[in-house]
């Protein structure tokens, strides 16, 4: 469903390899704290179980129990922990087994976290990585199954990576670690195991937060998505090109900061924009990229905006249910259709 | 009495607990002046806690608190003129008049603040002190709460974690007996904070907090305990807070002949002047020098809180973001 046909690969310097997308965040990981030694893993089960979804696989062995720590179930408490030890020269990686959790520190992640640095007019400054699995995951319910892109993405003092090949996930894996910036990193249960060949292997390479990546070119409508719904619009773009529609793919990758240049470049061409998530429709991703449309390429659309997003309902359980309240691929290429005019 | 306190360190002791008040007293008529607004939370009363905490600390150990920390402020070190200015909202303050009251810090000082969530400095503090851990720098974190962050569920979620992995970090609480206007006996069920680690083998005393001298014997037994690798600490401290709450609480919570009766009996200033001047055989005059010294420091200060300009507006998208490439 989700192989690497629909990708264009980017072009880089260094062999490129395939690996799982759990597979490159565990390499980026391992990279950065041999690379960095006040890099360090915090969570639940992350070391002796090798990580609730295996993403921590084997760091216990390479680097000890110093470095790569399990906690009490207690998020509240080592979100907060990881904070201060940020304060204090490291650079944790906090792990949320799923961002569900996160809820217990949202506190600790928006108030001492993202804020202090403008409240210290400057001095403190916090390098730390909460990650974990975010968004929908499969049959689990509504208090687990819910993305949070836009919650976070609200909040200066925070940047928000969202990810979806293996190759992106590593390198802005490695470059929220290097980021001197707390950084959410917001990764997918369903992504975790799929196969992408675009891994760079030269630990040397790092993307820029912040810049999204233009997966397929089209002319005649933009479809923004990010984590597990770019592989979706990636498919309704296959379906769309059948009916003449040529689709722009942008995978925004980063939330905060948001690539609005390319966005709004892409917007420009195509005159018609659908932006696809996971998540709730009000005030969620797609509502501030409509509301910045508007702001800045109002004279360019021949469309209004249309959001394709979750249901704004908690996630229901029933596999009829669930899949209803979830965009799918004839979701996105119907609001394609409604954007082009085309019935 | 036997002589528990060199003179010199007496003298230093006096002078930083005198500092505050006088200091903070000045801020109140700043305030009643509109030169500070908004939150504004005097440590009057508490002082001697502190004063005596930090005579036993290393450089290089941290410091976390609350919001009620100009006190902490000043006994770290920090200058007053800047504590000042950022009271007052100027580009001179601390944190260049973005934080206010409640949000200082200094890196230089090891104060790590400064924070308005009640609680949310007990796992930051413990994270300071994993810090020290893990860079094997021989550091102590303090951890300063109230009876009222005590009750919240972080600060047992620290305890655990800090008992578990033998972290260096003394926690204080600061019992003044009242959380805004809610006393200990209506907030908490068994109020002996200090044996609220006993589940972790946490060890716990209960100190006068108005006498600097038991403060100071504590807190070496405390932070020698954690400095030497055997995990947290905890003290809690029998003390009073003269003031309201904040600024605007009229206090009316408490009787007058309460408040009136702990600064009679208790204050703590006094109680160690009298010391001084019974048994270490302090003149007045040696007083007096220290006491026209600080009116000095503390004029200075608010003569540059009151000139240091507001911070430039282009202030105020700065500072969001570290804006270091993370290519290096
Ligand atoms: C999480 C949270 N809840 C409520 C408040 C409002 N509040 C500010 S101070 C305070 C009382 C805290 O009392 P205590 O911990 O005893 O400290 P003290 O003010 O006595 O120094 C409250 C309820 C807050 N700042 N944070
Ligand atoms: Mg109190």
């Amino acid at each position: 469903m989700l192989n690497s046909n629909h990708l264009e690969i980017p072009m880089l310097p260094h062999p490129l390899t395939s690996m799982t997308v759990r597979e490159a965040l565990r390499d980026a990981m391992t990279e950065e704290m041999h690379r960095d030694l006040t890099v360090f893993l915090l969570g639940e089960e992350v070391a002796e179980y090798n990580g609730a979804y295996k993403v921590s696989q084997g760091l216990l062995d390479t680097f000890g129990p110093e470095r790569v720590i399990d906690t009490p179930i207690t998020e509240h408490g080592f979100a907060g922990l990881g904070v201060g030890a940020a304060f204090g020269g490291l650079r944790p990686i906090i792990e949320f087994m799923t961002f569900n959790f996160s809820m217990q520190a949202i506190d600790q992640i928006i108030n001492s976290a993202a804020k202090t640095l403008y409240m210290s007019g400057g001095q403190m400054g916090c390098p730390i990585v909460f990650r974990g699995p975010n968004g929908a995951a499969s049959r689990v319910g509504a208090q687990h199954s819910h993305c949070f892109a836009s919650w976070y993405a609200h909040c200066p003092g925070l940047k928000v990576i969202s990810p979806y090949s293996a190759g992106d996930a590593k390198a802005l894996l490695k470059a929220a670690i290097r980021d001197p910036n707390p950084v959410i990193f917001l990764e997918h249960e369903l992504l975790y195991g799929h196969h992408f060949d675009d891994v760079s292997t030269d630990p040397e390479h790092i993307l820029p937060i912040g810049k999204a990546y233009i997966r397929r070119k089209g002319k005649d409508v933009t479809l923004t998505a990010f984590s597990m719904m770019v592989g979706k619009a990636l498919e309704a773009a296959e379906i769309l090109a059948d009916l003449g529609i040529e689709a722009e793919v942008i995978d925004l990758r980063s939330l905060r900061p948001l690539d609005v240049e390319t966005i709004t470049q892409s917007v420009m061409k195509t005159n018609r924009l659908v932006s696809i998530e996971e998540s709730w429709p009000f005030a969620g991703i797609g509502s501030e990229i409509a509301a910045l449309m508007m702001e800045q390429a109002f004279d360019y659309l021949d469309a209004p905006v249309v959001r394709v997003t979750g249901a704004d309902v908690p996630m229901p359980y029933a596999a009829n249910l669930e899949s209803l309240a979830l965009p799918q691929v004839d979701t996105i290429v119907e609001a394609a259709k409604k954007v082009c005019y085309r019935s | 009495m036997s002589q528990l306190i060199s003179t010199e360190a007496a003298l230093k002791a006096y002078h930083d607990m005198l500092l505050i008040r006088r200091f903070e007293e000045r801020a109140a008529q700043l305030y009643g002046m509109g030169l500070i607004a908004g939150f504004c939370h005097l440590y009057i009363g508490q002082e001697a806690i502190v004063v005596g905490i930090q005579s036993v600390l290393k450089s290089g150990d941290s410091v976390i608190t609350a919001y009620r920390e100009h006190g902490h402020m000043l006994v770290c070190g920090m200058d007053p003129k800047g504590v000042m200015a950022e009271l007052t909202g100027r580009k001179d303050g601390y944190s260049k008049g973005k934080g206010g009251s409640m949000h200082m810090f200094s890196r230089e000082k090891n104060f790590y603040g400064g924070h308005g969530i009640v609680g949310a400095q007990v796992p930051i503090g413990t994270g300071l002190a994993f810090a020290h851990k893990y860079k094997k720098d021989q550091g102590v974190c303090i951890a300063y709460m109230g009876d009222g962050a005590s009750n919240q569920g972080q600060v047992y979620e620290s305890y655990n974690m800090a008992a578990l992995w033998k972290l260096p970090v003394v926690y204080i609480i600061e019992n003044n007996k009242y959380g805004m206007g809610t006393s200990v006996e209506r907030s908490s069920a068994g109020p002996n904070y200090y044996g609220r680690g006993q589940g972790w083998n946490i060890p716990g005393e209960k100190v006068d907090g108005m006498e600097l001298l038991d403060i100071i014997e504590a807190s070496k037994r405390a932070v020698e305990h954690a400095r030497s690798g055997k995990g947290p600490y905890i003290l809690e401290l029998d003390t009073y807070r003269y003031r309201g709450h904040s600024m605007s609480d009229p206090a009316k919570y408490r009787s007058k002949d309460e408040v009136e009766g702990i600064k009679i009996n208790r204050d703590p200033i006094d109680h160690f002047k009298t010391y001084m001047t019974k048994i270490l055989k302090i003149t007045e005059d040696q007083v007096k020098v220290i006491e026209n010294e600080i009116k000095t420091v503390v004029l200075e200060a608010v003569e540059f809180a009151k000139a240091s300009p507001e911070p430039d507006l282009s202030e105020l998208y700065t500072d969001i973001l570290k804006e270091e490439v993370p290519f290096a």
